[in-house]
């Protein structure tokens, strides 16, 4: 016995107090026994974050155990998580379970034939990539970044650049295995009820085991280029509109701190992958090389004020000044087109503890006017926003709350701790659903409830499938709960 | 929930009549509100501080329902039941602890068991309900528990060391119940008023540094947002206090008030 666990005779030793006797009691204190297992969870976006019990399944059979759990234990259910990308509270369930998926990280199958690659819901983009590139295949969808999973990219139905070409991630989704509430492994296709529901279904309809994923065969890993600056809103929404349809690939940086007639001018950058010829020499004999580059994560525990208007202002107007005029057909590398901002790790931390939201909407195409307010409303109350993505969807996608539908998407973040930014940005959701437009779920922390069913025409049929599938709440979310889905 | 700038969409007040917090629930109510739950002594003043509510809520387009549950600070075995009853309907974002009582000084120093019920109320009735609302916040996995403490529990004064001695317990309790908490999702938030023109204080001359119900509703809907641990109103009693915590003991029980 060592000599701080002697019990001296005035009383117990002050450096490590003998135990308590213990109350008969059949409830755990406050800090129960399994609070090892319980973790704080955020989205991306570093707001409202709750305590969950986090289980990592590396198996079908794991998988399949962990939903059994949560069904017996029959009290606030459980949601599937990938890498948390999604920038509110998806991927969150407060008091309940978590169903971290990146333990189901095996490649089953890639078919160069059909090609085609099955792997399991936990495996990144990033893995994807590096695995396929060198085979001359590329993943049909990829969002502004890599570190995203396949179960994250169906759950949220999530699109890429290229969505007004290609449409969304779960429309070159051959079949996928989805583990329901009953503890059942199902194979579904789309047009499979069940299928659509579960693309765009924020995990709501159960776990996405393993995912067949039809590929785009590519040449190189390098893309073709067209750059241009445009003065404002108005010339760059006509140059788009005529224009995106060359490109398999578009997106517009617009700055949303210009102020007057300047307030939306923009640097639009469109491309395709590059065939071999494109590629400048020394990239030559790789072409399908695949290297991104990786800089240090911003540090932590930086202030919540680091980001001012004016500080953000001066920043966009560097960036807008300093891209071309117009240029034509530069080389550049897939990830600087792809994913410029996954060379800085938690690159999240420089909102500072406050963290930080996205606003993302949908109007469409005929109601361009109402995104003309909306740039307005913002360029005004002069918002720190940095770059506002602006880009032009396609039709829409078969997912019940698919997100994306004809027209113009905007997207922006702005740091959570601004005062006056709730009534701000409900003032700007209620232009989006005065014109039948929506917002982005995976992007959501704070939209109104009453909203959704306005903007999600699909809403009570989802909710009357999930009922019925799922009539005792074993997939449910901090999402769901705050939107009443 | 509670959404991305700490909005709740729930709130459970314990003393359900108290202008403080009457005046915070105003504070927070948005279109947001789904329940309010205002816990207390029945009586006519508690019904209609509920409807007041309802008519606020309607004003503002909230669908929100405004319930009365009959709770006592002095009944804890009652506690456990009363507050279960309420959490069982539904997630609770925010339970703001505002029963308290001032006595009398002079009067309790001169009376024990009155002194002792004054220390019945503000310490262990607010020790009791505190745990059984942390424990089903705890179970939910998130929300906010803002405990109405006092400047007076920074060090106790001559002139009221009975209330003050009680709030330094609920002071010094829900710190550690915050920490105790901590990495759980559940928020503690005390809050130290200086004086506050209420019904509690009424008749009274104003301290230096008074302030008012809407100022302290106004650092609660901050804190909560900003996941503090601790806020002072106004918020230069906390530099004040400070000074008054150092000085010398004999120069501090001469101190007017
Ligand atoms: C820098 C950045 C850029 C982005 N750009 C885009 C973009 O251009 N386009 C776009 O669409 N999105 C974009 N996003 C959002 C992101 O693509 C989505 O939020 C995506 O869902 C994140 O995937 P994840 O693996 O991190 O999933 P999480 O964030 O962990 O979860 C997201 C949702 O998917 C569900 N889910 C996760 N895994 C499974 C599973 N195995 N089974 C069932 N459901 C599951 C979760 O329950 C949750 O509802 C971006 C995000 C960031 C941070
Ligand atoms: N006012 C100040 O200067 C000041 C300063 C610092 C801190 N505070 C603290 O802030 C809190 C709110 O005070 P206030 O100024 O709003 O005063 P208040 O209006 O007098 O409110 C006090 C509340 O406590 C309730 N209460 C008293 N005994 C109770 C019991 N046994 N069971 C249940 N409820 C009981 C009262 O209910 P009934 O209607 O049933 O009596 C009333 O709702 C108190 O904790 C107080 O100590 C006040």
């Amino acid at each position: 016995m060592s000599v701080s666990h002697q019990q001296s005779p005035r009383g117990p030793a002050r450096t490590a107090p003998l135990p308590e006797p213990q109350r008969p009691s059949e409830q755990a204190g406050l800090s129960e026994p399994e609070r090892g297992r319980t973790r704080l969870l955020t989205g991306w976006g570093r707001t409202a974050p709750t305590g969950a019990r986090v289980h990592r399944p590396r198996t079908v059979e794991e998988a399949v155990a962990a939903v059994d759990a949560v069904r017996e234990r029959g009290a606030r259910g459980s949601i599937p998580r990938g890498l948390g990308r999604a920038y509110g509270d998806a991927a969150q369930n407060a008091g309940g379970t978590v169903l971290d998926a990146t333990g189901l990280d095996r490649i089953r199958a890639i078919d160069l034939e059909a090609s085609t690659v099955t792997c399991e819901a936990g495996v990144s983009l990033h893995r994807l990539m590096e695995v396929l590139l060198p085979l001359g295949r590329f993943v049909p969808v990829t969002p502004g970044t890599r570190y995203v999973t396949v179960g994250g990219a169906v759950g949220a139905d999530i699109h890429g650049k290229n969505h007004h070409v290609s449409g969304s991630f779960s429309r070159h989704v051959v079949s996928l295995e989805l583990l329901t509430a009953d503890g059942r492994v199902r194979t579904l296709a789309p047009g499979d009820p069940l299928f659509d529901a579960t693309a765009g279904g924020m995990g709501l309809t159960g776990l996405v085991l393993s995912v067949t994923l039809r590929l785009l065969p590519v040449e190189t890993s390098w893309m073709t280029v067209d750059t241009e600056r445009l003065p404002d809103l108005d010339t760059l929404l006509s140059r788009m509109t005529e224009s995106d349809h060359r490109y398999r690939y578009s997106v517009a940086w617009i700055d949303l701190l210009a102020r007057g007639p300047a307030a939306g001018r923009a640097v639009l950058t469109r491309g395709d992958h590059a065939p071999p010829a494109a590629l400048p020499r020394h990239a030559r004999r790789a072409p399908l090389a695949f290297r991104p580059p990786r800089l240090p994560p911003a540090p932590r525990g930086l202030p919540s004020g680091l980001l001012r208007t004016s500080t953000v202002g001066a920043f966009n107007r560097l960036w807008y000044h300093k891209a071309p005029r117009s240029r034509t057909g530069e080389p550049q590398r897939l990830a600087s087109f792809f994913h410029p901002l996954d060379g800085v790790g938690h690159w999240n931390r420089i909102y500072g503890s406050a963290g930080f939201v996205q606003w993302q909407c949908v109007v469409g195409h005929e109601h361009d006017d109402a995104l003309r307010r909306i740039v307005q409303r913002i360029s005004r109350r002069s918002c720190p926003s940095f770059l506002a993505v602006l880009k032009r969807f396609g039709a829409a996608d078969p997912g019940w709350l698919s997100f994306p539908r004809p027209g113009w998407t905007l997207a922006l973040d702005l740091p959570a701790g601004l005062p006056g930014l709730g009534a701000f940005l409900d003032t700007l959701d209620e232009e989006v659903a005065a014109v039948q437009g929506r917002l982005y779920l995976a992007k959501d922390a704070r939209m109104r409830p009453e909203l959704l069913p306005v903007m999600y025409p699909e809403l009570e049929r989802f909710r009357a499938l999930r009922a019925e599938l799922d009539p005792h709440g074993v997939f449910t979310s901090d999402l769901a709960r705050r939107l009443g889905i | 929930m509670k959404d991305a700038f700490g909005t709740p969409q729930s709130l459970l007040v314990l003393g359900g009549t108290s202008e403080i917090a009457l005046a915070t629930v105003r504070r927070l109510l948005t279109r947001r509100t789904r329940t309010v739950w205002l816990a207390g002594r029945p009586s006519p003043r508690l019904d209609e501080a509920a409807e007041q509510l309802r008519a606020r809520a309607a004003e503002q387009g909230a669908e929100a329902r405004v319930h009365t549950v009959p709770f006592d600070a002095l009944a804890p075995d009652d506690h456990e039941e009363v507050l279960g009853k309420v959490f069982a309907e539904g997630d609770i974002d925010l339970v703001l602890l505002a029963f308290g009582v001032l006595g009398d000084q002079q009067r309790d120093e001169a009376d024990p068991r009155a002194a002792e019920r004054l220390a019945r109320t503000n310490y262990a009735g607010a020790v009791s309900s505190s745990l059984v609302c942390a424990r089903a916040l705890r179970t939910q996995g998130h929300g906010s528990l803002v405990v109405l403490s006092s400047v007076a529990a920074e060090r106790p004064r001559r002139a009221n060391f009975l209330y003050g001695s009680s709030k330094a317990g609920l002071d010094a309790f829900a710190h550690g119940l915050g920490d105790a908490l901590h990495g759980t999702g559940v928020h503690v938030l005390v809050v130290r008023p200086g004086f506050v023109a209420t019904r509690m204080t009424e008749g009274m001359e104003p301290a230096p540094f008074a302030t008012t119900p809407e100022a302290v509703a106004e650092a609660v809907a901050h804190g909560v947002r900003r996941r503090a641990r601790t806020v002072w109103v106004p918020g230069v009693l906390r530099p004040v206090m400070s000074v008054l915590r150092h000085l010398p003991h004999a120069v501090f029980r001469r101190l007017p008030g």
